[in-house]
């Protein structure tokens, strides 16, 4: 989808850029591009109209950016405007000072709630809480089993008894009193849609509870519907934000905008797989980037966990940061990413790639790949840990042993050089050269190094991918000829 | 501790839009919209606009509702923009919508539910266990979700309703053994239908899917023979649906949709897309709650919900 939109916006690119300014017909050919992706990704038809109408408020009589072209500046604003609206007015989740604090958890049949309670009370008990988790879904067969089991996954306890759901709600706050548990997280009835029934049933539990914080969970497949779900639960409950589920879907996500814009509450969490630790705070840049199709980092992360061995990249992650990253290193990572996937395919996911950059990235060779690995294996150990000791003679060698040429052994050393000092650079939390997209990798990628367990492993070796694309395609025109071509990985 | 519990750090920005509860109205009964600028012959720009919100509105996608504008526009409205928006919309339902409830001789008709989580498959196989059952024939549920806690627990509450048996293994266990075990049953017990559940898994996962495709060749092993491979969707699904589909289709033959959900508001326009580009029929559809709720499709009445008429 990125594709095709940042397409469309390139073609635009040259109509605009000789008059120097976007005026209103410029716009309206390109927020039509964008407005077709907004509802590709499921964003609700009146939210892109508001939507559309800040951005061309952001944009009208803006005069163009010399760095950027018109299209990749309009796609900017997008971008802008929705981490804004999505990464507005922040939840800080505080705690009650007289605990326990109650958090009730709503929303339709399927949202994933009850998986949900389980990954918050996981999550609060990771902040050195102690959380207890009642199961007041009286209605749906197995629930409370279902909550039970969760619970006894991550170590939670689950209250719950066959009497009435308000019942169960006041009596697990007492018993929660009772043993000493500060955050007590309701796990309520979905519904298969809205219906009186329902709303009463939770207004009630909310009623009889009043919950410091009431979330409603909504899943990131849902279509235009999702305005109406949000705006029936917040009128009733008064919301206090979303906690969105089922990111490892490869929707792209509008469904969070359309019940942003309607509630005006902020989104708190995002819940993304069927581990108890596919949770996390929510993080308004990568939905951003998501629901416009713009490389879909997330999808790459996962990518890189499911493959990768998180032992051998945080091993060599950690000497990437502190600047002592070694040929060894960069071998591992090198399998490690050709584990992935082809190249190219991985270029394609990546965010501010550009147009050059991702036809380049089709042309890359695996076969050069074996190349390069074929020339570190012919280093010594010692060669690999320090390249500063390869002279004329050893290069002679390397070159003959790996079945190269001198000024290949030559161009490898020098890229491995420039990367290492990019990997620094990256381990300070600044990139200055890079595009836009992998600027806030490599920040993200700074934030992981201090936070270990925060980000998935994997990270840091898509910075050695990208390195290593950017070094084969220095030598794309000598080889390509012979070459396979990587065809573009199906998305 | 601080007393204070929601900190705003900043105003809600621009996107709240005080005229979204008006535009939503106005998405109602657009249908009528349509029908009173009804004119004969060509179509308007206004009525096109309309036909558009209603579609994109009821989740049938930007690409299947341009293909709609166009034919449209290309065959113009003889008897108004209404019936010719109809007529399309009928016409996309075109598939062969029967069910088949036994397998050939000496073997065991299965039915095997597949889809991502949360869209209602095992009460889905609830409902259909005791409608088959209801219509004479013996039932069997195979517990094939060993993943979700507590699934095989749901499943087997659905049993005791429906009059049905179960099969079930412990969490964890090998759905394919599930499945194979329940075949075995059925036929020493000379069980007309199985309904095998399996895990909700997300589309987008080819380990999970390559699991689907063994559950699937297992099922269809002597003695079993798979009549129907239903994907269950969900009707609020957005455009996701697609996608799912297209997955599904590859992984397990799907050979029709089950559209659950749709007694709320959302309209499910995705399905449109799904039969026409996929050519999957929908044989079912969920509008509410109770056992006789899940009903058999049929066009008209859906595409008239989905107009809103």
């Amino acid at each position: 989808m990125f594709d095709a939109l940042s397409e469309r916006l390139d073609r635009l690119s040259t109509s605009l850029r000789s008059k120097g300014r976007l005026n209103d017909a410029d716009l309206d050919e390109a927020l039509a591009d964008v407005r077709s992706a907004l509802l590709e990704a499921d964003v609700e038809l009146g939210v892109v109209r508001a939507f559309l109408d800040a951005v061309r408020e952001r944009l009208s009589g803006e005069v163009l950016s010399q760095s950027l072209s018109p299209g990749q500046q309009v796609i900017k604003a997008v971008h802008e405007q929705l981490i804004e609206v999505l990464g507005a007015t922040p939840l800080k989740v505080t705690y009650a000072s007289k605990p326990p604090t109650v958090v009730l958890l709503a929303g339709l049949q399927g949202a994933g709630k009850t998986t949900t309670a389980a990954k918050l009370a996981n999550w609060f008990k990771q902040q050195g809480r102690q959380p207890y988790l009642i199961a007041a879904d009286l209605q749906r067969p197995a629930a409370v089993e279902q909550l039970r089991v969760l619970g006894a996954q991550v170590g939670v306890d689950v209250f719950s008894e066959p009497s009435s759901p308000v019942d169960v709600a006041r009596k697990g706050i007492s018993e929660a009193s009772r043993l000493g548990r500060d955050v007590v997280i309701i796990d309520t009835a979905g519904r298969l849609a809205i219906d009186q029934a329902l709303m009463d049933e939770v207004r009630a539990i909310s009623d009889a509870t009043s919950p410091h914080y009431t979330f409603l969970v909504i899943d990131a497949v849902t279509g235009q519907d999702a305005v109406h779900t949000a705006r029936s639960f917040h009128d009733v409950l008064e919301l206090s934000g979303l906690i969105v589920t089922k990111l490892d879907y490869d929707a792209r996500g509008g469904a969070v905008l359309s019940a942003r814009g309607v509630v005006g509450r902020p989104v708190v969490f995002a819940s993304s797989g069927e581990k108890m630790a596919d949770f996390d705070l929510f993080y308004p840049d990568r939905m951003a980037s998501r629901i416009l199709g713009m490389g879909d980092v997330l999808s790459l992360i996962e990518q890189a966990e499911r493959t990768m061995d998180a032992d051998v990249v945080a091993e060599s992650a950690g000497r990437m940061m502190s600047g002592t990253f070694t040929l060894d290193d960069f071998l591992a990572q090198l399998n490690q990413v050709r584990r992935m996937g082809s190249l190219g395919g991985i270029m394609k996911l990546m965010p501010g790639v550009t147009k050059e950059m991702r036809s380049a990235a089709n042309n890359i060779d695996d076969g050069e790949v074996a190349r390069v690995e074929a020339i570190v294996r012919s280093m010594t150990p010692q060669e690999r840990r320090d390249p500063a000791i390869i002279d004329g003679s050893r290069r002679t060698r390397i070159a003959r042993g790996s079945a190269t040429s001198v000024a290949a052994v030559n161009q490898l050393l020098k890229q491995f050089t420039e990367m290492r000092k990019m990997m620094r650079q990256m381990g300070n939390g600044s990139m200055p050269s890079m595009p836009g997209g992998l600027g806030r990798m490599a920040s993200m990628a700074a934030r992981g190094a201090k936070n270990t367990d925060a980000l998935p492993a994997g990270f840091e070796a898509l910075g050695a991918g990208m390195a290593n694309a950017a070094a084969s395609r220095g030598g794309k025109n000598k080889k390509k000829k012979g070459g396979r071509v990587t065809p573009p990985k199906q998305r | 501790m601080p007393e204070v519990l929601v900190s705003e750090t900043a105003p809600m920005p621009v996107l709240e839009d005080t005229s979204l509860e008006t535009r939503l109205a106005s998405s109602r009964g657009v249908f009528d919209r349509v029908r009173s600028l009804s004119g004969v012959g060509d179509v308007s720009t206004e009525q096109l606009n309309i036909v558009e919100e209603v579609l994109l509105r009821s989740d049938v996608g930007v690409a299947m509702t341009n293909s709609v504008l166009d034919e449209l526009k290309t065959n113009g409205a003889p008897d108004g923009i209404a019936a010719a928006l109809r007529t399309i919309l009928i016409n996309s339902f075109g598939g062969d919508r029967s069910v088949r409830t036994s397998a050939d001789a000496d073997r065991v008709a299965v039915w095997l539910f597949v889809g991502v989580n949360g869209v209602g498959k095992t009460t889905t196989i609830g409902k259909l266990a005791k409608q088959n059952h209801d219509q004479g024939r013996s039932v069997l549920l195979a517990a094939g979700d060993t993943f979700r806690a507590a699934a095989a627990d749901q499943l087997e509450q659905w049993a005791t309703r429906s009059g049905a048996e179960i099969v079930r293994a412990t969490e964890g266990a090998d759905p394919g053994s599930v499945v194979h075990d329940a075949i075995g049953r059925a036929k020493a017990r000379g069980i007309d239908i199985v309904l095998a559940d399996t895990a909700g898994r997300r589309a987008n996962s080819s380990n999970l899917l390559d699991e689907l495709a063994k559950v699937r060749r297992v099922a269809d092993r002597e003695p079993g023979e798979v009549v129907e491979t239903l994907l269950v969707l969900d009707a609020t699904t957005g455009q996701n649906a697609l996608s799912q589909a297209r997955e599904f289709l590859a992984a397990a033959n799907v050979t029709g949709i089950v559209l659950t959900k749709l007694d709320g508001t959302a309209r499910g326009g995705i399905v449109v897309a799904i039969e026409r580009d996929l050519g999957i029929p929908v044989k079912f559809v969920g509008v509410g709650e109770g056992v006789d709720d899940l009903i058999v499709f049929e066009p008209h009445a859906f595409v008239d919900s989905l107009l809103g008429a």
